[in-house]
């Protein structure tokens, strides 16, 4: 699938998918990657280390600093895959420096999928 | 976007990762919204300064920067901080608040930032000319400075424009552009502005229906400075102007061409409900003037509003450091205390923790602070005109 790069890098990790909108702050604990925001489908689970699937940010714009803290402290997702990243996520995920792509259809990608994010092409393959 | 050599070894990251990073974030925004090439800006407003705000993730995120090396090279100013920075402990700001504050302002002092902490740059040592292109953050004073200075900039995040400040330059889209500053609805004022509060109620009432369009703005007789910051800011607020044009009164007007725009009237009735609709309280705890940060005139005025009076709550009047040094030497300062009340520096009520110190009901003349405070601080408000809020509170 090819899409529009946001923030650069290349890497393959397994898929977390969220079909709802992230909020950062306030919605995943910067120390530990967990999504705490109450009611959200993915609460209680880990973005740590995996392509973080979502259609758009959503909430406060400190939320950008929260994708920094993430990386910081070690528990940031591998990468950002949006359908359509706005300027909160894309300021963050630029900062921190996690590989970030958007305009991707992310209905085809599922929870478990090995997804491989290369930025720097814009592209997004899912890996048998 | 077209970048020069110079720019292309930024983003390779030949001037250190910091630098790479932010004109990174620089280049993506401008491609987003469709920039044609990065331009040089006189001067930055950063947003994003009061604990309350940014919490521990800007915090964090502030000193990493700093740690990093991270250094301005344009004159930069901060919005307001959470609290006075000098007197906190004497107005009540809780301790453990002050020290994350204090925290914050040392990063930013680190990276060559002027702490001056102010929602009114203008009117404390950042004044940009006509033309020029600035990155700012604060939305009053975007609208200010593009609107009743001439000067050009878009209403810039925190990020976007520490990034600005440290690379030195801003994407060439939105407001830089002429095109892009043409107006697009017309406002016939037909009411007189009397008080600052009208300009605030009338900034309100504009905003709510325009969104984001940009304004021009017929039968307004006159206007100070003073008052059309109150205009801007409450259409900043209660819409996302971000630049409007008033006839006669600022510099880009009579350049424009309002022929076959849409019109909207606003009468003495409009601005009367707009009174209505913004009072969600009934007496104050407390009154806060000062949004944006007041001028030494407005402090003047209320000193001489309660000379030989006491006030039955507290007041507090916000400025800015300079403004208050100002205040002091004029002795405008110790009339607003003899009567009771406060001049407090580097803060403001929308951003700082009062919901926190005890009060619910805050009386203002302010209409950006009656649009900000239910929501930000859970306050009831009461919007009046500073005769009737001084008037009712004081012996």
């Amino acid at each position: 699938m090819k899409g529009r790069m946001i923030s650069p890098g290349r890497v393959d990790a397994e898929a977390i998918v969220s079909r709802e909108p992230i909020g950062f702050y306030g919605g995943i604990d910067a120390n530990t990657g967990e999504v705490i925001e109450k009611g959200h489908q993915l609460e209680g689970e880990s973005v740590t280390g995996k392509v973080l699937v979502f259609p758009c940010g959503k909430g406060s714009t400190v939320g950008s600093y929260v994708i920094y803290g993430l990386s910081k402290n070690g528990v940031a997702p591998a990468a950002i895959v949006n359908q359509e990243t706005e300027t909160i996520v894309a300021t963050g995920a630029i900062l921190a420096g996690i590989p970030c792509v958007d305009g991707i259809e992310i209905d085809s990608i599922d929870t478990g999928d090995r997804i491989l994010v290369n930025a720097d092409e814009g592209t997004v393959e899912k890996l048998e | 976007m077209f970048l020069t050599k110079e720019q292309e070894d930024m983003l390779e990251g030949e001037e250190g990762e910091v630098i790479q990073r932010l004109f990174r974030l620089l280049v993506r925004l401008g491609d987003i919204y469709g920039a044609d090439r990065m331009i040089p800006v006189g001067s930055v407003q950063v947003a994003g300064v009061s604990y309350k705000s940014i919490g521990d993730p800007g915090l964090d995120f502030l000193e990493d920067f700093a740690d990093k090396g991270a250094r301005v090279r344009v004159l930069t100013y901060l919005n307001p901080a959470g609290m006075d920075m000098k007197n906190w402990e004497e107005i009540g700001f809780p301790a453990d608040f002050a020290r994350n504050q204090i925290r914050i302002m040392e990063a930013f002092r680190r990276m060559g930032i002027v702490v001056t902490a102010t929602c009114t740059p203008y009117l404390a040592g950042n004044l940009p000319r006509f033309g020029e292109h600035i990155a700012w953050s604060e939305s009053s004073a975007v609208s200010f400075a593009n609107s009743v200075v001439g000067a050009r900039t878009n209403r810039e995040g925190g990020p976007s424009a520490l990034a600005a400040a440290i690379c030195g330059l801003t994407p060439n889209y939105g407001l830089h552009r002429d095109e892009n500053r043409e107006p697009n609805v017309i406002i016939e004022v037909d009411t007189d502005l009397v008080y600052y509060s009208d300009f605030g109620a009338l900034g309100y009432h504009v905003g709510k229906q325009v969104k984001n369009k940009i304004p021009y703005f017929t039968g307004i007789r006159d206007a100070n400075t003073d008052q059309l910051k109150a205009l801007g800011a409450a259409m900043a607020a209660s819409g996302a102007v971000a630049l409007y044009h008033a006839e006669g009164l600022t510099p880009e007007a009579e350049t424009k061409n309002i022929e076959g725009i849409e019109r909207i009237s606003v009468s003495s009735q409009d601005l009367k409900e707009t009174y209505e609709n913004l009072n969600t309280g009934d007496l104050p705890d407390i009154v806060i003037l000062g949004c944006p940060h007041a001028s030494l005139r407005e402090i003047a005025a209320v000193a001489e509003k309660l000379e030989g009076r006491k006030m039955e709550k507290p007041l507090w009047v916000c400025t800015s450091r300079v403004m208050k040094e100002a205040s002091d030497l004029m002795g405008f300062t110790s009339k607003i205390e003899a009567a009771g009340g406060k001049i407090v520096a580097d803060t403001c009520m929308v951003v700082s923790p009062i919901e926190q110190m005890g009060y619910s009901t805050t009386g203002v003349n302010s209409g950006k602070a009656a649009n900000y405070l239910p929501g930000f601080c859970k306050q009831n408000v009461v919007f009046q005109n500073l005769d009737e809020l001084i008037g009712r509170l004081t012996k």
